[in-house]
């Protein structure tokens, strides 16, 4: 008796889910699947074959697997260094690495977009010193530069959140078995902080593989990645049936990305 | 030896916050130029602020922005806590179930959740607009509050909730009483998760939205398409200002207040 009057607390909430999480996926999947006048068909589908489509999927897949590399490589040294100084969670510095993650997405390519235009801070100053104007912004580079400018701490918190975790006396006693430093990070701790690593690469990699406002942006419009063609098919040409088939084509592919890393994760993600 | 591998260190945390800081250090100084340059610093000025608390489209993106995250991470709030709180007495395959459909909006793609919505709306013949915005952006912040109550109720045990009906609490003074103080931490940065998801969010803002209406996210957005007004730089200060000064006041103020205590 008690606890049916306990699990009614939760209708609201299932209501809800079944409204804005469930009946919505289905709506995409019913759009990918259909065509203007509500027929089934694989069409769709299959417009992810044509040139103008996997071309930016492929582009998003490779500028998002070098910035999460990259993003990989930064942190992963950098969370080790604080490990080592001893860098508690809730100190100071511990926090200024992971604040920019609380602000605005936007503005933050507001602050590159300033940086890289032609007539932006860094070639304003390569003018100063007589040098030649680059050509910065609507590059991959500069893409790649914003994706990971964003999505940085996002791979900073959950590793630098395991590696704290770690035990000293672990590390301690692979140093006193005679483990030199390189072998002790790669044969110890980097097995242990597998969990972390795994959440900050889904934190990184999903965000980067579907945005399109940094490419867009930081991109000039030039440079299609597979948000840009979804973003286009929905807000601009009102194809919502093209649209909805790309999305579930994307989807896959971040199921696919997920399964491969859940492989070596074994407990719950680091983020809590 | 030992010196030189702590210099490289040092160097490498600093470059690190270059990286991390510069470009909104730049936004700063730019806010407060004189003149339009990017590059000369022509002097001290507070002109883009006027100007940006001078337009009307900023303020009213800047109310939306705030109702909007105040709004959805109470109602996620509420409904969440209660949610999570009902998760403990079903069953292992059903909550299971219902847990895995609430990490889809974490996991899933933003573009994917926000063209889903958006899909979902048009459907039930909801007019896009504030109301569309508020109902996915509760969407979005229900995982965020759901899974950072679950683990205080799970160290919470019902043993001191089942005691308070014995000795002749009613359920709700109970819960008033007895659980809500116990899972209170998690409640209160569930809340604070989702206020911050909310403001932040872009993606799914842009597709719900509908037109005339406007949160800062979107507001930056197309102004940063049509060419950067040096008001813009104005508004970023401000908002990161404002964001530290939070996020400093909630990571460090119970520390202050309750003496110099160290972590465990």
């Amino acid at each position: 008796m008690k606890s049916k009057r306990m699990k009614l607390l939760a209708l609201p909430y299932l209501v809800w889910m079944v409204g804005f999480i469930v009946i919505p996926l289905l709506l995409v999947c019913f759009y990918g699947f259909t065509d203007q006048s509500g027929s089934f068909t694989l069409e769709n589908i299959a417009e992810i074959l044509v040139r103008e489509n996997y071309r930016p999927l492929c582009l998003a897949l490779l500028l998002s697997a070098v910035s999460t590399a990259i993003c990989f490589l930064a942190a992963f040294p950098l969370a080790l260094i604080l490990r080592s100084r001893k860098i508690g969670r809730g100190s100071f510095a511990a926090f200024l690495f992971i604040l920019p993650m609380w602000m605005n997405s936007l503005l933050r390519i507001l602050a590159w977009q300033t940086l890289l235009e032609r007539k932006g801070v860094l070639n304003g100053i390569l003018t100063a010193l007589h040098l030649p104007g680059q050509r910065l912004i609507n590059t991959p580079y500069a893409i790649i530069l914003g994706m990971v400018y964003d999505f940085l701490p996002f791979m900073i918190l959950p590793i630098y959140n395991t590696l704290s975790k770690i035990d000293d006396n672990t590390i301690n006693a692979a140093y006193d078995l005679g483990a030199s430093i390189p072998t002790t990070i790669f044969r110890v701790i980097l097995p242990l902080s597998v969990p972390g690593i795994v959440s900050g690469v889904t934190m990184v990699f999903v965000p980067a593989l579907t945005t399109f406002a940094i490419s867009d942006i930081l991109g000039g419009g030039k440079i299609f990645l597979i948000g840009n063609v979804i973003e286009q098919e929905f807000v601009l040409n009102s194809n919502w049936n093209l649209g909805s088939a790309l999305s579930m084509v994307l989807m896959l592919f971040i199921i696919l990305s997920m399964a491969l890393l859940s492989r070596y994760d074994s407990g719950e993600g680091a983020m809590f | 030896m030992k010196k030189g591998k702590k210099l490289l260190e040092n160097s490498y945390l600093i470059l690190v916050l270059l990286f991390l800081y510069a470009p909104i250090l730049m936004l700063t100084a730019l806010s407060f130029n004189a003149s339009r340059s990017r590059v000369r610093f022509t002097g001290f000025s507070l002109r883009w602020y006027r100007e940006m608390l001078s337009d009307p489209a900023v303020l009213l993106a800047l109310r939306n922005t705030l109702l909007i995250a105040l709004g959805s991470a109470l109602f996620a709030t509420l409904l969440g806590t209660m949610a999570a709180i009902a998760l403990r007495s079903m069953r292992k395959l059903s909550r299971n179930l219902v847990l895995g459909i609430t990490n889809v909006p974490m996991l899933n793609a933003d573009i994917v959740t926000g063209i889903s919505l958006m899909l979902c709306f048009i459907a039930f013949r909801i007019s896009l607009g504030f109301q569309t915005i508020l109902i996915s952006h509760i969407t979005l912040n229900l995982p965020y509050v759901i899974l950072s109550v679950l683990p205080k109720l799970k160290k919470s045990s019902n043993v001191s909730f089942e005691a308070a009906l014995d000795l002749g609490a009613g359920p709700v003074y109970a819960f008033f009483r007895v659980v809500l103080p116990d899972i209170m931490p998690g409640v209160l940065s569930g809340f604070l998760l989702a206020f911050t998801m909310s403001l932040d969010d872009f993606i799914i803002t842009h597709f719900t939205r509908g037109a005339g209406i406007n949160t800062i996210s979107t507001l930056v957005y197309s102004e940063l398409r049509r060419g950067i007004k040096p008001s813009m730089y104005a508004l970023s200060t401000m908002i990161f200002a404002v964001v530290f000064l939070v996020l400093l006041f909630v990571n460090f103020a119970p520390a202050w207040f309750s003496g110099k205590e160290e972590k465990k």
